[in-house]
């Protein structure tokens, strides 16, 4: 299994969850697996929808305690 | 004790009064070095770029010299470092020598990077430097007309820099006369049209009201400068006569070059500000990779924030407190009004609607930054 880089967004505001994924995944490398972790419920959909639109793979969403991780492997 | 700071920036600068002001007794009786290193001898005001590309500041403007910010007590030296040697305590510098530390500060920031994306370089206009802010200004002050895209990468500095620019190009453009030949396009990476959810509803409706569109979702994949398109990596594209772009950023090369952290953004204790594995080297501003916005007012309250608690190692033995994660924002909404967002970990902002006052507020901070800068703001 492929070492998973975890993106704590919890309480971030500005950039935010997704905004902090998309700069994150710029500089992995293909193949590489990232899980985000945000209290923000908006996170839960708007990151799946992005990742659906840029075509990298959602590999698991899931909540625990008011916090959402969203896990995916870079496709591109 | 040896303190060292990598970066004479705005953190390292506050960090560096603040800590000269702190620990005036140690220093003067020498139980306590304190030791800047930096690339360059100037101090830019990096905001002043803004409004450089709009023609309502000057490139002068923007510096002071270095040495004139900084407190006596502060061993300043132009001398960028070039090696970390974390495991023994120690930097090695351009000029080759080598500096010991007993806690180290590295506030080395970030750069536009706008090179990473196929075309945007050649074919975009930023602000992000003095030349680039500059060619910007000569080339808005040519255009008579056509179709402005605004294009977002990420990460970027400043995060309320794309919707400056939008709302100051429209009252730019009105005030020429040719508000009515240009059309302003307004691209965001995101599903809305700001990271901060209430910035962005309140952001939407303005740039309907004043004729702005918006297309969300819209990160930058490549420039097609020959038919003048900009792609998306959502598979939208954008056709324009003039890009603007907020170019990505990344941290500084001598972080990537030494392996502290991808993408030259070292993975930092967002409360501690403690560069992760390490008790005694920190890390503040746009070095950090924390998920907070890459911006001055960050680097200010974080830079107060370990002054205190360096402060409190030498005197008592322990940092004293957790940072906040507290960011303060000014907004400009065109060329008369402004806004600002205040937020910190656990309190989201709460933006009121833009007052000249507040515009001229920041006017007047755009002069008093310096204040900030020698630690009395």
């Amino acid at each position: 299994m492929a070492e998973r880089t975890i993106i704590d967004a919890r309480g971030s505001f500005c950039p935010g969850p997704l905004m902090e994924l998309i700069a994150r995944l710029k500089f992995g490398a293909v193949g590489d697996e990232f899980e985000v972790l945000s209290t923000d419920k908006g996170s839960a959909s708007d990151i799946p929808e992005w990742i659906h639109k840029v075509g990298h793979e959602l590999l698991d969403t899931r909540e625990e305690a008011g916090v959402w991780h969203i896990a995916l492997r870079k496709t591109k | 004790m040896k303190i060292l700071i990598v970066g004479g920036g705005m953190g390292g600068t506050i960090l560096g009064n603040n800590l000269a002001r702190r620990l005036a007794p140690e220093l003067r009786a020498g139980k306590v070095q304190l030791t800047m290193l930096s690339a360059s001898d100037k101090h830019m005001y990096q905001p002043g770029l803004l409004y450089l590309a709009l023609g309502r500041m000057t490139p002068d403007e923007l510096y002071r010299d270095q040495a004139s910010l900084l407190e006596p007590g502060i061993d300043f030296q132009v001398d960028p470092v070039e090696t970390f040697e974390l495991d023994q305590n120690r930097v090695k510098t351009k000029s080759g020598k080598t500096h010991a530390y007993d806690i180290l500060v590295i506030a080395t920031g970030s750069r536009p990077v706008p090179e990473m994306t196929p075309g945007l370089a050649e074919n975009a206009e930023t602000f992000y430097t003095e030349a680039t802010a500059v060619k910007m200004f000569k080339r808005l002050h040519a255009f008579q007309g056509g179709r402005v895209v605004v294009a977002v990468g990420v990460p970027h500095k400043c995060p309320m820099a794309p919707l400056e620019i939008i709302f100051m190009l429209h009252d730019y453009f009105k005030d020429r006369g040719i508000r009515d030949k240009v059309q302003l396009h307004y691209t965001y990476p995101i599903g809305r049209v700001h990271s901060l959810e209430p910035v962005a509803k309140w952001a939407a409706p303005e740039m309907d009201r004043l004729g702005i569109t918006y297309e969300t979702l819209f990160n930058v994949k490549q420039v097609d400068g020959a038919n003048k398109v900009v792609k998306s990596e959502e598979g939208t594209e954008a056709k324009y006569d003039l890009l603007i772009t907020i170019p990505a950023h990344k941290g500084m090369e001598v972080i990537e070059k030494n392996k502290l952290g991808a993408g030259g953004f070292i993975p930092t204790d967002k409360t501690k500000l403690l560069m992760e594995g390490r008790k005694n080297v920190y890390i503040i501003g746009d070095t950090t990779n924390i998920p907070i916005s890459k911006a001055g007012s960050t680097v200010h309250y974080q830079a107060e924030t370990l002054g205190e608690n360096i402060a409190a190692i030498v005197k008592l033995g322990s940092p004293v407190r957790e940072h906040d994660g507290k960011v303060f924002c000014f907004i400009e909404v065109g060329k008369d009004r402004a806004t600002y967002a205040q937020f910190n970990y656990t309190t989201p902002p709460d933006p009121k609607p833009p007052t000249k006052a507040v515009h001229w507020f920041k006017m007047a901070y755009n002069k008093l930054y310096w204040t900030t800068a020698r630690g009395l703001l």
